[in-house]
Order: structure tokens, then C-alpha cells, then sequence
């Protein structure tokens, strides 16, 4: 096995009595896709958020080709090639969606942003446009990201995470909120679109479907712990991830059915 | 997709404005001075509004401006009214700088707040130090443009182009910076810094520089209007002078660049006839002016422009 580009080692992290992350030890290897699951609360968003420099963990350490990032801020990380798209869309609902993806074309393009350059020029625009027609997009280009369905936002959202050339791709729950003939679509629009990037991929999902289907290694959370780590198999058969995570899942899913 | 003739216009407006300081009488020419110079401040008011950073504390750099010239022409013996504006810019910049690494962190109306106190720390300052003039101020000498003097009304007609120059060239220089990658960032972190973050820009940096071109322009501003008032007191760095700026800002509406200097136009304009025949009363003419526009044109007074044009266009 090759080096691991993420090795998230021992990693603790407490929000007053609540453990979000208890020695959570988790590693990414190169161009693998890999699914996070667990109930609501287990930790799977609090992982993403110190992999990506939102929050600080207590204890363990961070680390991206072999270097500590757990001290760097988002931008830092950013600028490594750890991208992330969010479980809510994280948009700029003042600007069009081409603007939104100018704005990150620009971010990738220099670090410190020009004053005198202009952000829309023919080049910049094309190049937009031509991210925007290869997640078909290219319709909505001019309207205001307000105006999308759930599932263009979603999609947009993931689209800015990736703007710039990813290593590692973190994405927290990308198809909640999107009804269920579209999560298949979206998510093979975004494995092609990674897989020219080759980049690691790893996903937060609650949709085993989902999971078993794009997943190579699957990781279960609960209560801020690792309960397992392994194929999708034989992680989805395990008796405490059955208990745990995959019989919440059902009777969430039963919940919502009854509602 | 249309293009984008703000730029051209403004020039035409540069030559027809310098052309009218010829023929415009004396009273009218000292206003507009005052206006464009004070329009400039608003410019930058507004170059920040759109990140999100409302200042009520313009005065600082405003007054800034205005005793550099003031102080530098009177002690040091320089002159020259364009080396005189540029050391207010510069001033202002400097301090601008210093200020912002502790501005940038603060947003909505812990920075307003923050702004006016440190606005008001330089007030306190003026009024308390006898060297600089205390509450009274100092007079300024006219100045001088490349060694020639001159005074009385064609020193007036000379200032007045100068000034429409530096503010016609701000207006076209901020312009350019709206719409570049730093510009419309400010714009996205009005919305979502996280995502700017994420994205791997500053957010901090981007603010950082929004506010230090507020700094100069409002710096530059402050020079010019002490160059054409010929006398500089406190009252350049008091609230009342930064809530000016914020009032216009919002009267005027931030969709277009020339926009805050129509609106500083009006604003003097009211005041100043307010003023001579209402001289008790002037500033309830200039409220009841501000909630007529509020009510009358929610989008500010550049929307004037557009319903104009779109009744030439419907007919």
C-alpha cells in the first residue's frame, strides 16, 4: 500500500461534555473513495471539519503528504488541495452562478486576489462557462443561486469545492435534501468529474444505497469513535454497525416515512 | 452581453465638468468643489458598504487629510496643492494600514462602532491640542500648482478642476477595482466568508485592502476640502461629518459610481440653500429631504436615471 495522503491520527475533540471525536484515527490513501457513515451526532461532520482546518482538534495530529495541518487555518488547507463541499450548500446568494464560479476560479488562480485585473474577461468567462456546461449548469449561469433547486445548489457547491485541482475531496453528506432519482445522477456526474483529477474522495452519507454503490472502503462512526473501518461488505454486515448505524438509518428512514 | 460604457462617460463627464468650472459663477463653482471632494469620501464609503464594512467613522481619515495639508502647508511651507492632496492620501493610507490589521476583524456594527470611536479619539485629540489649533482650527494659505500662484476666483475655477480631476479618476479607479477578483470577493464575503475561506482567499486580507482604499480616498477628500474651504477646524473629524458620508451613501444607492457624487451634489446643494434661508432650522429641511427620498425613491436617487430611461425607451 502506498503512503497515505491523509493520516488523521488519534484525533480527540470534546465540545464541553460532549465528545464530538474520541481518538479517531482514520487514513486517506491516494485516488481511493471512501464513504463515512453514522448515526446524527457520531462525529462525521466534526472529522471533516478538523481535516479541513474549521476546527482544531484537542489532541492527535493531522497529517497531508507528511505534513502536520492540523493547526492551519481553512485557507491553508485549502491551498494544499483539500477541498471540501458543505452538508447545507455554501453559496454567494448575492452573486450569479457564474459570478460564484469566478470568484473560485480567482481564489485558485493567486492567492492574494488582484485589485486592477478583471474578475469577467472572455477568457475567465469561458472557462467558467466550460465548468459550468460539464456539470450541466450552463443554463442557470446567469441566474441568481437563490433561484436554483436543491440539487443545482448541491451541485454548485461541490462544483466551487472542486474549481481548483483537488488531492483530497471531502464531502459532507452530498445528496441530503435531493429526492431520490436525482442523488444517483448527481453523484456520477461528480465520481467522472473527480476521476480526471484523480483525487481522493471521501463522502459522508446516510443513503447505504449510495454507499455500497460508489464506496471502496467504508468507515462507521459512533459517538465520536471509529466502530469500523474496512470493504463495504463487511462493514455494512457488522453487528455493531447493523446496530448502530445501519438499524438508525432504517428507522430514520421509517420516521420520515411516517411524517 | 452589453459593454460597459461607465468608463467612457466618466471621461466625457471629466471634460464637460472642467469646461463648466469656466463658465459657472463663483458661489457655484466653491459648491460643486465641495462636493466632488466630499463625494469622494461617499465613494469610498460605498467601496466598503459592498463588503459589508459600514464605517461611521470617515472623519478620522477625512480629518486626517485635511490636517496634513493643513498642518504641512503651514509648518513646512509646501504649497503645492497636488503634492498637498497626495500626502492626505498618503497619510491616510499609512494609518489606514496600521488600523486595518485590527479593523478587518470586526464586522456590522461592532466595526461602525469601532470606526467612530477611533474617529472620535482623533476629534478628542484636535480639540484638546492648542498646536494644532484647538477647536478653532487654522487658516490655510492658497495653494500653489507647479510653482504658479493662484488666488481669489481663479484660484476657486483652478481648484475645482483639480479636484474634478482626482475625483473623476478615483470614481474611474474604484470602478475598476469593483470589478476585479478583490472587488467582487468583497462582495461574496458580505454573503459567506466561510466560503471565501474555503475557496483558500483571505477574507481578512480582502477586507484588509477595502479599507485602506476607503482610508485614501477619504484622505484625499479631506485635503481637497481643506485646500477649498481654506480653513480647517475639528468639526472635519467629528461624527456628525462621518454620518454625512453614511447619509449620502445611502441616499445614492451603491449600483453606479457616479451615484455617491450625484448624491453629495444634492446634499451640498439642499444644505447650503437650507442653510442661507432656513439658517435655525437647516437640518430638518435636510431630514425631511432624506425620508422624501426614502419613500419617494427607495432605490436612491441614481434610480431617477433609470425610470428616466425607461420612460424614453417605452415612448
Amino acid at each position: 500500500m502506498s503512503d497515505p495522503i491523509v493520516a488523521a491520527r488519534g484525533l480527540k475533540k470534546r465540545f464541553g461534555a460532549v465528545v464530538a471525536a474520541d481518538n479517531v484515527t482514520v487514513e486517506i490513501q491516494p485516488r481511493e473513495v471512501l464513504g463515512v457513515i453514522g448515526a446524527n451526532g457520531a462525529g462525521k461532520t466534526t472529522f471533516v471539519n478538523m481535516v479541513t482546518g474549521y476546527l482544531k482538534p484537542d489532541e492527535g495530529t493531522i497529517l497531508f503528504r507528511g505534513a502536520d495541518i492540523s493547526q492551519l487555518p481553512p485557507r491553508e488547507v485549502t491551498r494544499l488541495g483539500v477541498h471540501r463541499s458543505f452538508q447545507v450548500a455554501q453559496l454567494f446568494p448575492n452573486l450569479s452562478v457564474r459570478d460564484n464560479v469566478l470568484v473560485a476560479l480567482a481564489s485558485v488562480e493567486r492567492r492574494r486576489p488582484s485589485l486592477v485585473a478583471a474578475l469577467r474577461t472572455s477568457d475567465s468567462i469561458a472557462q467558467a462557462n466550460g465548468i459550468l456546461a460539464r456539470l450541466g449548469l450552463q443554463d442557470a449561469a446567469e441566474r441568481s443561486t437563490t433561484e436554483l433547486p436543491q440539487g443545482q445548489r448541491k451541485l454548485l457547491d461541490i462544483t466551487l469545492a472542486m474549481v481548483g485541482r483537488s488531492a483530497v475531496l471531502l464531502l459532507d453528506e452530498p445528496t441530503s435534501g435531493i429526492s431520490a432519482d436525482e442523488k444517483f445522477p448527481l453523484m456520477d456526474l461528480v465520481m467522472d468529474a473527480v476521476a480526471a483529477e484523480e483525487a481522493a474522495i471521501l463522502f459522508v452519507e446516510h443513503d447505504m444505497e449510495l454507499v455500497e454503490r460508489y464506496a471502496a472502503r467504508v468507515i462507521a462512526f459512533y459517538e465520536g469513535r471509529v466502530i469500523a473501518d474496512g470493504a463495504p461488505d463487511a462493514v455494512l454486515t457488522d453487528v455493531d454497525v447493523r446496530r448502530y448505524v445501519v438499524g438508525a438509518e432504517l428507522h430514520r428512514r421509517a420516521d420520515r416515512a411516517r411524517t | 452581453m452589453f459593454r460597459d460604457l461607465t468608463l467612457p462617460a466618466l471621461a466625457a463627464a471629466l471634460a464637460g465638468l472642467l469646461a463648466l468650472g469656466v463658465v459657472l459663477p463663483s458661489w457655484l463653482v466653491f459648491l460643486l468643489t465641495v462636493a466632488f471632494a466630499k463625494g469622494l469620501v461617499v465613494l469610498g464609503v460605498v467601496v466598503m458598504m459592498r463588503a459589508g464594512l459600514v464605517s461611521f467613522g470617515q472623519g478620522l481619515y477625512f480629518g486626517l487629510g485635511a490636517y496634513t495639508a493643513g498642518l504641512v502647508t503651514n509648518f513646512l511651507g509646501v504649497t503645492d496643492a497636488v503634492a498637498l492632496v497626495a500626502l492626505g492620501g498618503a497619510v491616510s493610507a499609512v494609518m489606514g494600514f496600521a488600523l486595518g490589521f485590527f479593523m478587518a476583524r470586526y464586522r456590522e456594527i461592532f466595526f461602525a462602532m469601532l470606526s467612530l470611536a477611533l474617529s472620535m479619539i482623533l476629534y478628542g485629540i484636535l480639540v484638546r491640542s492648542s498646536t494644532l489649533g484647538s477647536t478653532d482650527g487654522f487658516n490655510l494659505p492658497s495653494p500653489t500648482y507647479l510653482g504658479l500662484v493662484a488666488e481669489g476666483v481663479v484660484g476657486r475655477r483652478v481648484l475645482y478642476g483639480l479636484t474634478v480631476a482626482v475625483t473623476i479618476g478615483v470614481a474611474m479607479a474604484l470602478h475598476r477595482f469593483v470589478r476585479s477578483p478583490a472587488g467582487v470577493m468583497g462582495e461574496a464575503i458580505l454573503t459567506n466568508e466561510i466560503r471565501v475561506e474555503y475557496l483558500g482567499t483571505s477574507v481578512t486580507r480582502v477586507l484588509h485592502i477595502t479599507y485602506v482604499l476607503g482610508a485614501v480616498v477619504a484622505g484625499l477628500g479631506g485635503a481637497l476640502v481643506a485646500l477649498t474651504a481654506g480653513h480647517i477646524d475639528p468639526d472635519v473629524a467629528y461624527w456628525t461629518t462621518s454620518g454625512e458620508f453614511v447619509f449620502v451613501a445611502i441616499l445614492s444607492v451603491i449600483r453606479h459610481v457616479a451615484a455617491p457624487l450625484l448624491g453629495m451634489v444634492v446634499f451640498e446643494t439642499i444644505r447650503t440653500f437650507a442653510f442661507q434661508y432656513l439658517p435655525y432650522t437647516w437640518q430638518m429641511v435636510v431630514g425631511i429631504a432624506m425620508l422624501a427620498v426614502i419613500l419617494f425613491l427607495p432605490s436612491g436617487l441614481w434610480s431617477l436615471f433609470a425610470r428616466a430611461r425607461q420612460l424614453g425607451g417605452g415612448a
